[in-house]
């Protein structure tokens, strides 16, 4: 039930605080949702929508710290194999 | 579809599974709190693929099984009755009261829909102003916020031919049941991204201090769910017991803060039964006395409980609590199957039973 999906904001229309809503873009498929509970969402922002409801604004810089994250585990363990092999010879 | 695709690959799947084979020095039992985390580790076999000392173990983090069957029959009762329109999402349709479910209430001529959005009830109750209108509101801190925004919208526009029959739960009062239990097994914990999304980090502080269990905060792709079991296990093994973020590119520290208001001035916080737990103290949400006046219990006279028995073969309040796997119960894929669930973890697709059924029967 908690599924939340990412999509783009194409743009924005509402007259009242609560009813602002955005046209997102899923993939290939295009839907209205609301936006009020993220207020400082703009065009181009990814938002994630539960329900109809964008929830939160998905953050750029942070979605890529997975695959800095790895790269760091992956650099830590070459270290490690080139230190030991150091020591063996 | 961007934000979804990269944390499906491969390689870096495989590279995540290098690593946590490279920490694990011994048995670790962990749990993942959401059903949709459930479904995505079940789904693409991740845990086939982790050391054998890595044990998960599934939480109850799925709000359709643990709805209690009292109120699917309080559901099923009020959809029931004539000039009313009762909306909910799809998922609600086809899980078992005592006697029937809201899928055959429709089928006997009731008007039950399912809807997208909760807020689709406010065109619903403008278009039928001879009707009134019922919107099942169930669900985690996720789904609260569209739920307190449907009453606030419908209060600032007057609409009184509609209510919600409220049955939502909180996350961290169960995470305290379970990890408080004797019988517990569990030695960290993923934490639910999306209901995090909504109320933050920070709720998860005290527990992780006062129980001295790692939490990791941790979305629903593999690779976020691999990044996050990562984290967890380095924690187990270094003897800490922190909350860290593996979802920072959804989840702050401090939330959604305006989703949170919008929660404290519609609902407020009570006990609730969790089917197949019981009762939990202060694990739900209820309707603030200022918006009393749409509480459907209240407008169709269903407060109080009438009590129902499960199946005695039903173990599905153990695996809630990460206490059995489906496969340890004798009615598994027999007496209890998707089409004719028994309890709790199979009524939902969410469900750990139904999982198990689909990705591994």
């Amino acid at each position: 039930m908690c599924l939340a999906i990412p999509g783009e904001i194409l743009s924005t229309r509402g007259d009242t605080a609560l009813e602002r809503t955005g046209i997102i873009r899923f993939g290939s498929i295009t839907k209205a949702a609301n936006i009020a509970l993220v207020p400082e969402a703009t065009i181009g922002d990814y938002v994630l929508v539960h329900a109809g409801i964008a929830i939160s604004i998905v953050q750029p810089e942070e979605a890529k710290q997975l695959f800095d994250f790895l790269d760091n585990i992956n650099l830590d363990a070459t270290k490690k194999t080139e230190s030991s092999g150091d020591t063996e010879s | 579809m961007k934000y979804i695709d990269e944390y499906r690959d491969g390689e870096a799947a495989q590279q995540y599974l290098t690593a946590i084979k490279a920490i694990t020095t011994r048995p670790w039992t962990i749990m993942e709190v959401c059903g949709g985390q459930t479904h995505a580790i079940v789904r693409f076999g991740i845990a086939d693929l982790l050391p054998d000392d890595i044990h998960l173990v599934h939480g109850p983090g799925c709000p359709v099984c643990v709805t209690p069957l009292e109120m699917i029959d309080k559901a099923i009762a009020i959809s029931s009755l004539p000039d009313v329109i009762f909306c909910s999402f799809g998922d609600m349709l086809r899980v078992p009261g005592s006697a029937q479910d809201l899928q055959s209430v429709r089928a006997q001529g009731g008007d039950v829909r399912y809807i997208y959005s909760p807020l689709d009830c406010l065109k619903i109750a403008r278009d039928n102003p001879d009707k009134h209108i019922v919107f099942f509101a169930v669900g985690f801190e996720t789904t609260a916020p569209g739920n307190a925004m449907l009453v606030y919208q419908a209060a600032q526009e007057g609409l009184n031919n509609l209510s919600v029959l409220v049955s939502h739960v909180l996350v961290p009062p169960a995470i305290q049941t379970i990890i408080s239990s004797p019988q517990s097994r569990v030695q960290g914990f993923l934490a639910a991204g999306h209901v995090c999304a909504i109320m933050g980090t920070q709720e998860y502080t005290p527990l992780a201090h006062q129980y001295q269990v790692p939490i990791v905060v941790t979305g629903f792709e593999p690779l976020d769910i691999l990044q996050g079991l990562y984290m967890c296990i380095k924690q187990l093994e270094e003897g800490r017991c922190q909350v860290e973020n593996q979802y920072a590119r959804v989840v702050t520290e401090q939330g959604n803060t305006a989703a949170q208001n919008l929660i404290a001035q519609v609902f407020r916080i009570t006990s609730r039964k969790w089917r197949g737990i019981g009762d939990i103290p202060q694990s739900g949400l209820s309707l603030s006395p200022q918006y009393a006046g749409f509480d459907a219990e209240q407008r169709f006279g269903m407060a109080a409980d009438t009590p129902v028995e499960e199946p005695e073969e039903c173990i599905s309040g153990l695996i809630l609590q990460g206490l059995k796997k489906p496969k340890q119960c004798t009615a598994f894929g027999k007496a209890c199957t998707p089409e004719h669930p028994l309890g709790a973890t199979m009524v939902s697709g969410e469900g750990t039973c139904a999982a198990y059924f689909k990705y591994s029967t």
